[in-house]
């Protein structure tokens, strides 16, 4: 709801240097997604 | 739209990974053959009996190593329901059914497919180990789904 | 206090009604669930001839189907109503008449279900015949979810008729979103159900088209799963922000995210059809692509979610890569429930994506690992949510106060769930791989040496249902308290702010026209010719089947 925002209690927040360990949560994940998957792939060729 | 610098890096990763996936099973399935079951063949549901190959259901060899697995699937059996294969053989597995959806699923290998009346379904592989294994099926049929089953040994040739 | 902070006393009232029904179906299914994993640990027979196809029957019906879309529709009239304003007479009388439709819907195909003249499960395929009450039932159902979407619509309307040029708040834009796929999407399933199912079932026509049958019903049923998983999303990107004292990471990306999964989650059905036959692989491959796509919009709201939390700890003077994490409100458990929510959704998707990879499919297709899958993105990540938001949202409606204890209750029943999930997904998961199939009574196929190997990972799944028919007991303890006996007073129904680095957001995401265009025109790329060719080429059709 941008209309109502509240000027005073807004947060301030550098752009780049703060977001860290958002970038390396989300390649946490994507490397997790990208074993799962070879994992099964190679299931898949070894039952080929 | 202004994006932060690390989500443009995440994306590409991320998108990039996506296109890597479907790079990999999209050349395994149109250039290696590798496709899902998905066989265009129709067949009268009420007429399986009377319709080739499924007249005389079983293993018929086609050529010097290959052979075709022809199975009727009914409320709540395959038939035939024990199998014996040829270490080695290359076989076409087709699949039908004279009455409702049945799955057929050789556990502990890739043959997993649909079998959908009106329908023949199909599936080859090569049997390169002697063994045993059980055929199920893992679509919902009626009651006595999960006792609908079938087996088959891979055993050596005399 | 704002008059719009807070939702109408008239509104509540309908937006309850719902989540009664909704935790109504939550006892009954998870009673159901009970039997299922103790009948598949082989130990257990079920009394009175009972038949497990019926208990299925109405888990599925019961959990997939009216928990969630009651549930859904309950919250969002909520939310439209704190967001956009208090909603008209016309559309709350329209709302009503939508609920009494669902419910008098749901009562039918339940009754049938029950009686045993319905045990087709809750993807009900043709040429399985169920009873035409059941399929009766089903169209109530959906057609009262639509009278209430265009409740939804008009309310909408309303505001921006009221607010002309400005972007409308957050949360309803989403609503409108959902309910825009759910409509776009149930017209598949109507179609299968009005102009095949019912007619065969009344016995007007004696055959049916099996493949175009279960298309129609794909095209509706992958949408269905993003129809319930939007809603946790809202309550992700607007509410968990305020919850934690932290702020919208960007208003824009929330809604192209909202777009993208509009667009590109109902082209994609075939992929539930990979290993069937009658299409094309090629078919099957273009809505693959069109599968992944709809992955993008959940990479950015990974990334949001992670960045709302940062921001917010970072504002609170955390250091380090990970010092945030120990600043969130670990403690409260509007936000722990739909935290642990977001953190299963990590092998959900994974999961997800290996499901949809075209021939890797066969892997897992109809094994108990689906039923895994969906038990961490239903019934674990969206639910969770669901149960979160449920802490604040009914003492808001019924004008009371979550107390400390059921506060703590909370936490207790989100570590219940968690754990009893882990076991019983996990082990659905490996059994899948194993080659265990789903939607089956115990059995040990005629003592097969491969069947067996399954037995302790039933166990297990035994286990933790178990623990999770636990978990459901704490919520409606829960949700009795909070509905009929918390302390009465005050409670916010939290809705975020935008972060202040973030930027105006643009009026093109609702430039509806364009984006049901581009929705409507991939579903005709993606379906006009295997459709075509699937009637074309189709065999003789089938009669019912009654085999149960
Ligand atoms: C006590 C908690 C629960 C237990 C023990 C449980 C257990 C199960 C089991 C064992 C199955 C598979 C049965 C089979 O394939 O033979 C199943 C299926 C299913 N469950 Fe649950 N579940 C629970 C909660 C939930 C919840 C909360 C939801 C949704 C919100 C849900 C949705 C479903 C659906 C849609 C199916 C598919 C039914 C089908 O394949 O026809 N479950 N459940
Ligand atoms: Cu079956
Ligand atoms: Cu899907």
């Amino acid at each position: 709801m941008p209309q109502l925002t509240d000027k005073k209690t807004k947060v301030k927040t550098e752009e780049h240097s703060s977001l860290k360990g958002t970038l390396a949560s989300v390649f946490l994940l994507g490397f997790f997604l990208i074993f799962t998957w070879v994992g099964v792939y190679f299931l898949f060729l070894d039952r080929l | 739209m202004h994006m932060h610098k690390y989500e443009k890096i995440w994306l590409f990763f991320g998108i990039g990974s996506l296109f890597l996936f479907l790079t990999i099973v999209g050349v395994s399935a149109f250039a290696q053959g590798n496709q899902p079951p998905s066989c265009l063949t129709t067949i009268d549901p009420e007429k399986v009996d009377q319709t080739p190959p499924f007249n005389k259901p079983g293993l018929v060899k086609t050529g010097d190593n290959e052979y075709q697995l022809n199975i009727v699937a009914s409320a709540f059996a395959y038939t035939p329901n024990q199998i014996e294969i040829p270490k080695g053989a290359k076989v076409t597995i087709n699949v039908t059914t004279k009455d409702v959806i049945h799955g057929f699923e050789m556990v502990g290998t890739n043959v997993n497919m649909m079998v959908e009346p009106g329908y023949v379904n199909s599936f080859t592989k090569t049997f390169n180990e002697t063994g045993e294994f059980t055929i199920l099926c893992n679509e919902y049929c009626g009651t006595g789904h999960h006792l609908m089953t079938a087996k088959v040994k891979v055993v050596d040739k005399q | 206090m704002n008059e719009t902070m807070k939702v109408d006393r008239r509104d509540a009232k309908l937006a309850m009604a719902h989540i009664y029904v909704a935790f109504i179906a939550l006892a009954l299914g998870g009673l159901a669930g009970l039997l299922q994993v103790l009948v598949r640990s082989g130990k257990f027979t079920l009394p009175a001839n009972i038949n497990y196809y019926t208990i299925l029957t109405t888990h599925g019906v019961l959990l997939g189907l009216v928990l969630t879309t009651f549930f859904i529709i309950g919250f969002q009239f909520a939310a439209v109503s704190r967001t956009a304003g208090t909603l008209s007479d016309k559309a709350r009388t329209t709302g009503w008449l939508g609920f009494w439709v669902m419910t008098i819907g749901t009562a039918l195909t339940a009754f049938y279900i029950l009686i045993g003249e319905a045990s087709v499960l809750y993807t009900f395929y043709a040429p399985l015949q169920a009873h035409p009450g059941f399929y009766i039932g089903l169209t109530l159902v959906v057609v009262g979810s639509w009278l209430s979407g265009f409740a939804m619509f008009a309310h909408y309307a309303k505001w921006k008729k009221a607010n002309p040029g400005k972007t409308s708040p957050l949360l309803t834009f989403m609503s409108v979103v959902n309910m825009i796929l759910w409509l776009v999407c149930s017209l598949g399933v109507a179609a299968t159900v009005l102009i095949q199912l019912l007619p065969w079932s009344l016995g007007f026509v004696e055959r049916i088209n099996i493949l175009v049958s279960r298309t129609l019903f794909w095209y509706f049923g992958h949408p269905l799963v993003y129809f319930w998983l939007l809603p946790a999303y809202m309550i992700w990107y607007v509410v968990i922000p305020k919850i934690i004292g932290g702020k919208i990471f960007s208003d824009s990306l929330a809604r192209l995210s909202f777009i993208l999964f509009l667009i590109f989650s109902i082209p994609v059905g075939f992929h539930h059809q990979l290993v069937e036959p009658g299409i094309d692989p090629a078919w099957k491959y273009l809505q693959v692509v069109l599968t992944f796509m709809v992955v993008i919009p959940s990479l950015m709201t990974a990334f949001s979610m992670f960045a709302t939390f940062e921001m917010y700890g970072r504002s609170k003077g955390a250091a380090g890569l990970f010092g945030w994490l120990r600043k969130l409100p670990w403690g409260d458990a509007r936000f722990f429930a739909p935290f642990v929510g977001m953190l299963f959704f990590i092998p959900a998707g994974a999961g997800g994506l290996i499901n949809a990879s075209h021939q890797l499919n066969q892997v897992v297709h109809n094994t108990i690992w689906v039923t895994g899958h969906f038990h961490l993105t239903l019934a674990t990540t969206v639910v969770l949510t669901f149960f979160g938001a449920a802490y604040w949202l009914i003492p808001h409606l019924t004008g009371r106060v979550m107390t400390k204890t059921m506060n703590r209750l909370a936490i207790v029943q989100t570590v219940v769930w968690a754990v009893g999930m882990l076991f019983m997904s996990g082990s659905m998961h490996f059994a899948g791989l194993l080659g265990a199939p789903r939607r089956s009574a115990f059995s040990t196929y005629g003592n097969s040496p491969q069947a067996l190997e399954w037995i302790p990972y039933q166990i297990a799944q035994a286990i933790g249902g178990t623990i999770l028919f636990i978990g459901i007991i704490l919520v409606l303890i829960i949700v009795t308290n909070l509905a009929f006996f918390a302390p009465k007073g005050e409670t916010e129904f939290p809705v975020g702010e935008v972060a202040e680095t973030a930027e105006r957001t643009p009026l093109v995401f609702e430039n509806w026209k364009l984006w049901i265009g581009i929705t409507v025109a991939l579903i005709l790329i993606a379906y006009t010719i295997p459709f075509i060719d699937m009637i074309q080429n189709a065999p003789p059709g089938s009669k019912g089947y009654k085999l149960w």
